[in-house]
């Protein structure tokens, strides 16, 4: 009898137990995440796994030698150290100099704001080698500064923060436009002085930003390529380049692949920690519409910071680019259109192999495809790892930046060998160029909407929940609207990474479909005054391209305000 | 745009479902491709498990074949030149391409068991042994080929052809020679006079194909025992080294591009012809010229790919490689040499390149046995 009635107890605390478990919730959460992660699986575990795999184990075991070599080799273990220093030192220099600008993007009102936050983003689809063409002639040797930094430390850190400084201010001025300016107006009334009211107040809120956009600059410097072989000159060489080296040119698989190990161990114990400490920190805020935040300067004081901030984007970011445009319009006949005449002439075609309008359409085609499969993908992921804070979370989180910290030649050479068969076979098809951009892009539309994410009270979404909403209902209800703004910001970057097509993409076979930055590198590769005019002109092309893209962006955003 | 969400989702799915079975294994290729090439079969560029049919011998005619031809990025730019041969044959050719010379091979060594394509384009000499070791490619003797220069074709078994060639060489601005008074180098042992002293620019040859040919002239030069010291000397008179010809050429050389501060640069003998078809207004005279005594022969090849489905297409792909029609096309195209001498080149190419009479060479299998310790011991003495 008793035996009988605690066996019915306990089976009824089991069904009350079962009951209290949110099953919808738990099967919704794994839906949302199922599409990131075979996503993540196919187009990057399973290639950068089998190559890997095939260098560390050719014949089926493991051979440890090669990872014994890169560990205790002094020359490998000097390039993953010089590796790791210049990322974090290139992470810390942008932050500095880019956060200020942040703030006053963010926060002034000022005639032309839209078209220069439209403007800081071209920097990062320029092609490396256009980039060093700008910077060798500004500061390499018989620069036109006077100085030759080409091979120091210096002009890395500069070409770092040249591209990465969109990435600070839109990551980090997408929140800080948005918190409540009287949490400092509060502080200050308490006493605190103008500097503590920022370091007690406004910085805690917006390290997850921080850190967001932290992360970005530090895997993009950690795997930096083009700007070290370019700028850095012969004697400077990462993982990057010396995977590279050993995948491409020595087929030296082992030793590429302890390398790859080496370094995804490497981004993924300081992915991990990140994201250990972000969920720590991070904390539900009152986000304000823009309109509450953004004021015009009018103390002289702030137009001061305006004007000190708009000097240094000029400085660091246009004086390049405005390189560039220069010698687009050096002609021998002095400065005039004429490259460009010749870009809009049919006799162009047959150096670029197609006309420059087709491959305008088909790097554009490709920026909005990878566009939108990076926000769907992103999306559903960012609303995981904004969600639900937990162990599990965190590692997907991890997970997903991989793609950006990991050596191009891996990913690419990982493609060739294994998205080889059956409807996987994606190596001759077009689609494939998307995907991989849209692998890159992953991690900055991922960034740019957990911060905004994590900020949204969990209330109100439990208050919904409560209220008989299903998840998906929640999530359109309550997130979506919010997120959105920064779903468009996130879809922004991945068109602009598609456009300037850079990192993992760099070395997948492809079809022979011809995009702006390839017809940059053809006109590149051949003697002549009019192959290099064209380039030029090109690359002005690119960058105007972008800078209306982002532009459009902008527009999108501003019809937008006001939704919370 | 949804459609393209559909096809992901749906590659998605098929994928996950794929990997479930195979748990991660990565030799599962073949198994997969045995479950689903059916599926595929629209796109006519899957490569199908089945070994090649030897019984395929009639020529080539049919007009529903595409070939899918692997090359180099310098390539594919030029993509055109073999519009007439699909015009002709009726035969399509999509281009795949993936990188340099060096990348070109590896790939095809990597993917030996699952082709990429039919046929590969676009290595050098200094790859012909990795080709020939790894067994990737399947021999063809063309009828055409009979008038290929042996020195030239160096594969006696035509397991590659040659198809074309050039030099690598060291480029000078004939103006700053000119405004400085200074007499051109003439040999490779004047470049490390003080004189030259702070004027040369070289690829570095683990990243760029010239930069290595231009290392192998000096192996080739001062021997296995002493082109080591002659770098030592090119390094304390300051020579310059760059990752790659864009960037040697267009911003480090004085002649071209942006005019860079150097007047020597490691480029080709092609380069000054391509200067006169690429200038901005017609000009007579180049004013770039090109050091005989720095010259290393590179020779193209093409081969057929083992596994290809279409052998008597691929084996008239390369006949008609070797063809008047084709081998005209390439110096002005290409800038490269038609390795049949009876092919005319047009004068503005030969007036103003050389064909250097003994540019240096070295033999294949002694590049692939000491590419890689040459290239430490090069950035020992040049970079450290």
């Amino acid at each position: 009898m008793t035996t009988a009635t605690v066996g019915k107890h306990d089976r009824h605390r089991l069904v009350e137990k079962l009951k209290t478990v949110n099953w919808k919730g738990i099967a919704g959460g794994l839906a949302v995440a199922a599409i990131p992660l075979a996503f993540i699986s196919i187009f990057f575990l399973y290639p950068v796994g089998s190559i890997v795999w095939r260098g560390l184990a050719p014949d089926g075991t493991i051979d440890i030698g090669p990872i014994k070599r890169v560990v205790t080799d002094p020359d490998l273990r000097q390039i993953a150290w010089f590796t790791l220093w210049q990322a974090a030192v290139s992470t810390v220099a942008t932050l500095l100099i880019a956060m200020p600008g942040a703030y006053v993007l963010s926060h002034y009102k000022f005639r032309g704001r839209s078209l220069i936050r439209a403007a800081v983003t071209i920097p990062l689809i320029l092609p490396t080698v256009v980039v060093g063409v700008a910077f060798l002639s500004l500061a390499g040797p018989g620069g036109a500064m006077g100085v030759n930094l080409k091979g120091t430390i210096w002009i890395i850190l500069i070409a770092h923060m040249f591209y990465n400084y969109a990435v600070v201010v839109r990551t980090v001025g997408g929140l800080w436009g948005h918190l409540d300016p009287r949490l400092e107006e509060a502080a200050r009334a308490l006493g605190a002085n103008r500097f503590q009211a920022f370091r007690r107040v406004t910085l805690p809120l917006l390290r997850p930003a921080i850190g967001a956009a932290a992360s970005i600059v530090f895997l993009f410097s950690f795997t930096s390529f083009g700007v070290i072989l370019i700028l850095g000159g012969a004697r400077r060489v990462t993982l990057e380049v010396e995977i590279y080296r050993q995948t491409a040119e020595l087929l030296n698989l082992p030793v590429a692949a302890a390398l790859a190990v080496t370094q995804l161990l490497g981004v993924f114990l300081i992915l991990t920690l990140y994201s250990r400490y972000q969920n720590k920190r991070s904390v539900t805020l009152n986000l304000r519409p823009s309109s509450e935040v953004e004021k015009r300067p009018v103390h002289l004081g702030q137009k001061l910071v305006l004007a000190a901030n708009l000097l240094l984007m000029a400085g660091l970011l246009f004086v390049p680019l405005a390189v560039l445009v220069k010698r687009s319009l050096t002609t021998e006949q002095g400065l005039g259109f004429g490259y460009y005449t010749r870009l809009s002439d049919p006799g162009a075609s047959s150096v670029l192999a197609v006309a420059p309008t087709e491959a305008l359409k088909n790097s554009l085609t490709f920026a909005l495809i990878a566009a939108l499969i990076a926000l769907f993908v992103g999306g559903l992921a960012a609303s995981i790892v904004g969600y639900k804070k937990s162990r599990t979370t965190q590692w997907f989180d991890a997970l997903l930046m991989l793609p950006l910290g990991t050596s191009a030649v891996t990913v690419g050479f990982g493609f060739l060998i294994a998205l080889d068969s059956g409807i996987l076979d994606l190596r001759s098809k077009t689609i494939i160029i998307p995907l991989a951009h849209a692998l890159v892009a992953l991690p900055f539309v991922i960034r740019v909407m957990v911060p905004i994410i994590q900020s949204i009270d969990n209330n109100l979404r439990e208050s919904a929940a409560v209220l008989g909403a299903s998840p998906i209902r929640v999530w359109r209800e309550i997130d979506l609207p919010i997120v959105a703004k920064a779903g468009l910001v996130g879809a922004g970057f991945a068109a602009a990474v598609s456009l300037g097509e850079f990192g993992a993409t760099a070395f997948i076979v492809r079809p022979n479909i011809t995009t702006l930055p390839v017809a940059i590198f053809r006109l590149l590769s051949r003697p002549g005054a009019v192959n290099f005019g064209m380039a030029m002109a090109m690359s002005v092309v690119l960058m105007v391209v972008t800078g209306l893209v982002m532009l459009g962006v902008e527009h999108f955003r501003a019809g937008d305000v006001g939704t919370f | 745009m949804r459609r393209n969400l559909v096809i992901l989702a749906t590659l998605a799915l098929v994928a996950a479902a794929c990997s479930s079975d195979d748990n991660g294994s990565t030799e599962s290729g073949p198994d997969q491709v045995a479950e689903t090439t059916g599926d595929t079969s629209d796109t006519g560029d899957s490569v199908p498990a089945e070994p090649p049919e030897s019984e395929v011998t009639e020529p080539a005619a049919s007009s529903d074949v595409t070939l899918t031809l692997v090359t180099n990025d310098a390539f594919s730019g030029v993509a055109y030149l073999l519009d007439p041969f699909t015009a002709e044959t009726g035969i399509e050719v999509d281009l795949i391409a993936g990188g340099d010379a060096g990348s070109l091979v590896n790939q095809a060594i990597l993917t030996k068991d699952n082709p990429l394509g039919d046929v590969i384009y676009g290595f050098d000499n200094t790859f012909l042994s990795r080709v020939l070791e790894n067994d990737i490619a399947t021999p063809y003797e063309s009828p055409a080929s009979s008038v290929i220069p042996a020195e030239i074709q160096l594969d006696p078994t035509f397991t590659v052809t040659a198809v074309d060639f050039g030099d690598v060489c060291i480029n000078y601005d004939k103006i700053w020679f000119a405004d400085n008074g200074l007499a051109v180098p003439e040999t490779l042992q004047d470049l490390i006079k003080p004189e030259y002293d702070g004027l040369l620019t070289v690829q570095n040859p683990a990243t760029s194909s010239p930069g290595m040919a231009f290392m192998l002239a000096t192996v080739s030069e001062f021997g296995e025992d002493g082109w080591l010291d002659y770098w030592s000397g090119l390094a304390d008179n300051d020579v310059d080294v760059v990752s790659g010809w864009d960037e040697a050429y267009f911003t480090s050389f004085s002649g071209a591009g942006s005019g860079g501060p150097r007047p020597l640069v490691v480029s080709y003998a092609s380069s000054p012809p391509a200067e006169i078809v690429f200038a901005e207004t017609p000009i007579d005279e180049v004013t770039t010229g090109v050091m005989e005594a720095s010259c290393f022969r590179q020779v193209e090849y093409i081969a057929i790919l083992q596994g290809t489905e279409f052998e008597a297409e691929a084996q008239s792909l390369i006949d008609w490689w070797l063809s008047d029609a084709m081998q005209a096309e390439l110096p002005l195209n290409y800038f490269v040499f038609p390795v049949n001498p009876d092919t005319a080149i047009p004068d503005v190419f030969l007036d103003n390149t050389i064909v250097p009479e003994s540019p240096h060479t070295l033999d294949p299998e002694v590049i692939a046995e000491n590419r890689e310790q040459w290239l430490d011991e090069w950035t020992s003495t040049v970079l450290r």
